[in-house]
C-alpha cells in the first residue's frame, strides 16, 4: 500500500476526498504560475483551495509561515506575534493582505483542529490556516523557502523555519523576515510588498 | 597540487562532492598550458576551445535548478569605470539643511568646519546591460549613471564632498530589486546621516546629499583610507539591488598614496597609478534562458551564481603591459567567498587589507575575499614575455550559501580574469612598492572603557545577535564618542559563515581565536571572516561624529534576514 492510500484510509473523511496533486495544472497565468504548485489545501473551515489559483495569484499582499498545532516551540509565540501583525494591519487583512499560516503536520491537524488553534489564538478573518497532502506541503516548503539547508536539520521539525514570507505576484518582490520580530517592523515589511498605484 | 583548509564544519570534502557526483570528470593536473584541452564539465553547457589550458568547469552549486546559458571565456574585454568628474554646482544647492526634493535628514554634522570643495551627482537609473555577447539578450540591470559598476570617484583627504544621490529608477518595477534606495560609503567615516542607515531609504524622484568629509578618523594619518566602495544598503532588499548592480568604486588618496607613481615628494609611496591603478569588483551572476538576471527570492542563506563577472563582464580579457600595476579587488557578493591564485604560480604582493595600506607589503601565494572584503595586489608582469597569458583563478569551492568548502586546489580553479601581456610600457616602469607602506595607528589598550559581547547565531532560521532580532528602532549599543573599545564577535552558528561588517571605523584585530592574527590580519579592517566557532576579539574607537550605525554579516542574503544589529555613538 503506498503511503498516500494508506493516509486516506486511516484519517477523517474528509482527507480521503482531497484529491491527490495529479490535477494541479494553474488556470491563471502570472509571474510565479509555473513556479508554485497548484495543489489543493484544505482550510480550517474546511473550504479546498488551490495553492496558486487562489491563495497567491493576483495584485495582492500575501503572507506566509509555517507551523503545527503542538509545536511547543516557536510557534506558540510566532502565531502571537503574527495576531499581533494582523492587528496592525487592520481592515486590510482579508481585503488586499492576505495571511496563510501552512501546516508541518497534516496528519495530525485536521481543520478542525486547525480551527480550534485559530480560535485559541484569537486570529480574525484573512488569514487561512490549512493543511493538505504531506507531499504537496513539503513541496510548497521548498518553494516558499522554508528549508535548512542541511538534510538532517530539515527533517527535525522542531527546527523549522521560523520566518514568514511576504510577497505580491502582481510585481514579483518576495521578502521574509523573523516571524518574532517586533511586529510594527514585520507590517511595515509587509506593506512594502505593495504594487505601486495604477498610473504610476 | 592540492592545499586542504581546517575543516570549519561546513562538512563538504571532496569525498563528499565526488559522492554526490558532482565531478564531471577525473580530475586534470595542470602540465602543459597549450596541450590539454578544456572540457565544459557538469551542468553548465556550452564547451570552451582550445587554447584555454586544462581548466574544466564543474558547477558546484547543490542547487542547479537554474543553470546560466552557455558564454565563451575570455571574449570580452575588462572594462574600467570612467572617473565621475566634480560639478560646479548643484541645484538646488548643497546645504547645511536638506534641501527642497530632498529625503528628509538631520542636519549634516559639522558641516561648516568640512564645507563641500568638490560636488557630485549620481543619478541610480535602470538600463540594459550585455554581460557577454553570446547571452540571448541584455539583462535589465541597475547602475549609477548608466552604468554598473557606477562610475569611480576618487577623492582627497582635505577635500570634503557632497555626492547628491537620485533614484531615478522606475517606480512600476516587477521582480527582484525594490526601487526605494540608500547608498552606503562602505568603509567610509562617515556621519550617520550621510553613512547610508538601512532604514533611510528614499522613493524614485527623491534625491540624497551624502556629505563626505574625506576626513581622517581622529585626525591620525595612520588611519588613511585608501579603497572604498559605494553601494546600496535598503534593509531587506541589500542583496537584491546590489545584485541587480547598484555598486561603484570610492578610491581616497592623501600625501602618501598620492595617485601619482611620478611624484616628486619624497614621502609619497609612487605605487602605480593612473591607468595602472585598476579597481576589480567580482560578482557571480546566475542568467535565465532569455539572458536575463535570475535571483532567487526565497533563498534565506546565500545565493551562488554560476557565471563569474569581473566589472560586469563575464571572464573578460585584459591587456597588460610588461611592469607593475595596483589592482585593487572587492568581492561584491552577493554571497561567495573566493580564494584568488595565479595560473602560472607567482605571487601577489599585497598591499592593503580592506583597502586600508598594511604597515609593509607581503608576498602572498592568494588573495582571500569574504563579501565586502577588499584586498590591493601589486601583480609584476615585467617577467614575463609579450604573448603569454596569465590568468586569475579562484580555487574555493562553495556548494551553496553557508560558507565555503574546506576544499581549494588547483584542479577545481574557475579562471575570471585573463591578462594579456601584450606590450613593453611606454615608458620604463617608474612605480615603486616601498618596504614601508603606512605603520598602524597605535591600539592603546588603555583607552578601552568597555568590552561587549556579540554573537551571531541562528535560531529556527532566524539570525539573531546576542539572542535577539534586528529591530532598527532598537540601540543594541551606546557607545560613548572619543572612547574605544574591544568587541568579541562570535560565530555561534555550527554551520555558516559570516563576512561580519562594521560601520565607521576602521578597527584592528586583537585575537582570532586566542592567538595573535597573522602578518596579513595586523592591519585595519572592517569586515571579518568569521566560520563556525569562531571568536575574534578587536580594538575600535569611536570618534568625530555621533549617531545610529550598524554592524551586519555580509553575506547579503543574511543581512537581508535581518543578521544585524542597530549601534549609537552618543556624545
Amino acid at each position: 500500500m503506498d503511503r498516500r492510500t494508506l493516509l486516506t484510509a486511516h484519517a477523517a473523511p474528509f482527507a480521503a476526498a482531497l484529491r491527490a496533486s495529479d490535477d494541479n495544472k494553474t488556470h491563471a497565468t502570472g509571474a510565479r504560475a509555473n513556479y508554485f504548485p497548484n495543489c489543493e489545501l484544505v482550510t480550517h473551515e474546511g473550504k479546498r483551495v488551490r495553492f496558486y489559483d487562489d491563495l497567491v495569484h493576483g495584485n495582492k499582499i500575501v503572507l506566509f509561515n509555517f507551523m503545527y498545532a503542538q509545536c511547543a516551540g516557536i510557534c506558540p509565540g510566532m502565531t502571537a506575534n503574527l495576531v499581533r501583525v494582523q492587528k496592525l494591519l487592520g481592515a486590510r487583512v482579508g481585503r488586499d493582505i492576505f495571511m496563510h499560516s501552512i501546516t508541518l503536520k497534516p496528519e495530525e491537524d485536521k481543520p478542525a483542529d486547525l480551527k480550534m488553534y485559530v480560535e485559541m489564538h484569537g486570529v480574525k478573518a484573512g488569514w487561512l490556516f490549512l493543511t493538505g497532502a504531506r507531499d504537496d506541503i513539503e513541496v510548497l516548503r521548498r518553494k516558499l523557502g522554508f528549508r535548512d539547508p542541511n538534510p538532517t536539520f530539515d527533517k527535525d521539525v522542531s527546527q523549522h523555519i521560523g520566518l514568514v514570507r511576504f510577497g505580491n505576484e502582481s510585481i514579483d518582490r518576495w521578502a521574509a523576515c523573523p516571524a518574532l520580530a517586533n511586529p510594527e517592523q514585520i507590517a511595515r515589511s509587509v506593506l512594502w510588498m505593495q504594487a505601486p498605484n495604477a498610473g504610476a | 597540487m592540492s592545499k586542504k583548509r581546517k575543516n570549519d564544519g561546513t562538512g563538504v570534502g571532496r569525498r563528499d562532492i565526488i559522492k554526490a557526483g558532482l565531478v564531471a570528470g577525473s580530475a586534470l593536473v595542470i602540465t602543459s598550458k597549450k596541450s590539454v584541452a578544456a572540457q565544459w564539465g557538469g551542468g553548465g553547457g556550452g564547451s570552451w576551445s582550445g587554447g584555454w589550458g586544462s581548466y574544466h568547469y564543474t558547477d558546484y552549486r547543490s542547487d542547479r535548478s537554474v543553470q546560466s546559458p552557455p558564454t565563451t571565456p575570455f571574449v570580452e574585454s575588462l572594462l574600467i569605470p570612467p572617473v565621475l568628474q566634480s560639478l560646479s554646482s548643484l541645484s538646488p544647492p548643497a546645504t547645511e539643511l536638506q534641501a527642497p526634493g530632498e529625503t528628509p535628514r538631520p542636519a549634516h554634522q559639522r558641516w561648516s568646519e568640512f564645507l563641500p570643495q568638490k560636488l557630485y551627482a549620481l543619478h541610480a537609473n535602470e538600463f540594459q546591460w550585455s554581460f557577454h555577447r553570446e547571452l540571448p539578450g541584455t539583462a535589465t540591470v541597475w547602475g549609477y549613471n548608466g552604468i554598473s559598476p557606477g562610475p569611480t570617484i576618487k577623492a582627497k583627504y582635505g577635500e570634503p564632498s557632497v555626492v547628491r544621490i537620485f533614484n531615478d529608477l522606475p517606480v512600476s518595477h516587477v521582480g527582484f530589486g525594490i526601487p526605494s534606495i540608500i547608498t552606503h560609503l562602505h568603509n567610509g567615516h562617515t556621519a550617520t546621516e550621510s553613512d547610508g542607515f538601512p532604514a533611510d531609504f528614499y522613493a524614485t524622484g527623491l534625491f540624497k546629499d551624502h556629505h563626505y568629509v574625506n576626513t581622517l578618523a581622529g585626525g591620525d594619518t595612520h588611519e588613511a583610507l585608501g579603497m572604498l566602495w559605494y553601494h546600496d544598503h535598503r534593509v531587506d532588499f541589500t542583496s537584491q539591488n546590489v545584485y541587480r548592480g547598484l555598486a561603484g568604486f570610492y578610491l581616497l588618496f592623501d600625501s602618501v598614496d598620492s595617485d601619482n607613481e611620478n611624484d616628486t615628494n619624497p614621502s609619497a609611496l609612487r605605487l602605480p597609478s593612473g591607468a595602472y591603478d585598476v579597481p576589480l569588483i567580482f560578482t557571480d551572476k546566475l542568467f535565465d534562458s532569455s539572458g536575463q538576471l535570475n535571483f532567487d527570492q526565497f533563498n534565506n542563506d546565500g545565493f551562488l551564481g554560476d557565471r563569474f563577472a569581473v566589472n560586469g563582464k563575464i571572464q573578460p580579457t585584459f591587456k597588460v603591459a610588461r611592469r607593475k600595476y595596483r589592482f585593487r579587488m572587492l568581492d561584491g557578493g552577493p554571497s561567495r567567498f573566493y580564494e584568488f591564485y595565479l595560473s602560472n604560480g607567482q605571487n601577489f604582493t599585497q598591499i592593503s587589507n580592506d583597502g586600508n595600506l598594511l604597515p609593509a607589503p607581503l608576498s602572498v601565494q592568494s588573495v582571500r575575499l569574504s563579501v565586502a572584503e577588499r584586498k590591493d595586489v601589486i601583480i609584476d608582469f615585467s617577467g614575463i614575455p609579450i604573448g603569454t597569458s596569465v590568468y586569475l583563478e579562484n580555487r574555493l569551492v562553495q556548494t551553496d550559501g553557508q560558507g565555503p568548502s574546506s576544499y581549494s586546489s588547483q584542479t577545481d580553479a574557475m579562471p575570471v580574469l585573463r591578462f594579456d601581456v601584450d606590450r613593453d610600457p611606454p615608458v620604463s616602469d617608474a612605480s615603486r612598492v616601498p618596504a614601508t607602506l603606512r605603520a598602524l595607528p597605535s591600539a592603546n589598550l588603555a583607552e578601552v572603557v568597555a568590552t561587549r559581547y556579540w554573537t551571531f547565531d541562528q535560531q529556527n532560521g532566524q539570525w539573531v545577535v546576542n539572542n535577539r532580532l534586528f529591530d532598527y528602532n532598537r540601540v543594541d549599543a551606546q557607545v560613548k564618542k572619543g572612547t574605544a573599545e574591544k568587541w568579541v564577535i562570535r560565530n555561534g552558528s555550527r554551520r555558516w559563515s559570516h563576512p561580519i561588517h562594521i560601520h565607521f571605523e576602521e578597527y584592528q584585530i586583537l585575537t582570532r581565536n586566542g592567538v595573535a592574527p597573522s602578518a596579513q590580519e595586523r592591519a585595519r579592517k572592517d569586515v571579518l571572516e568569521l566560520h563556525p566557532n569562531e571568536e575574534v576579539v578587536v580594538f575600535i574607537r569611536f570618534r568625530d561624529f555621533t549617531g545610529r550605525f550598524v554592524m551586519h554579516c555580509h553575506n547579503t542574503v543574511h543581512e537581508d534576514h535581518a543578521m544585524m544589529v542597530r549601534w549609537d555613538i552618543v556624545p
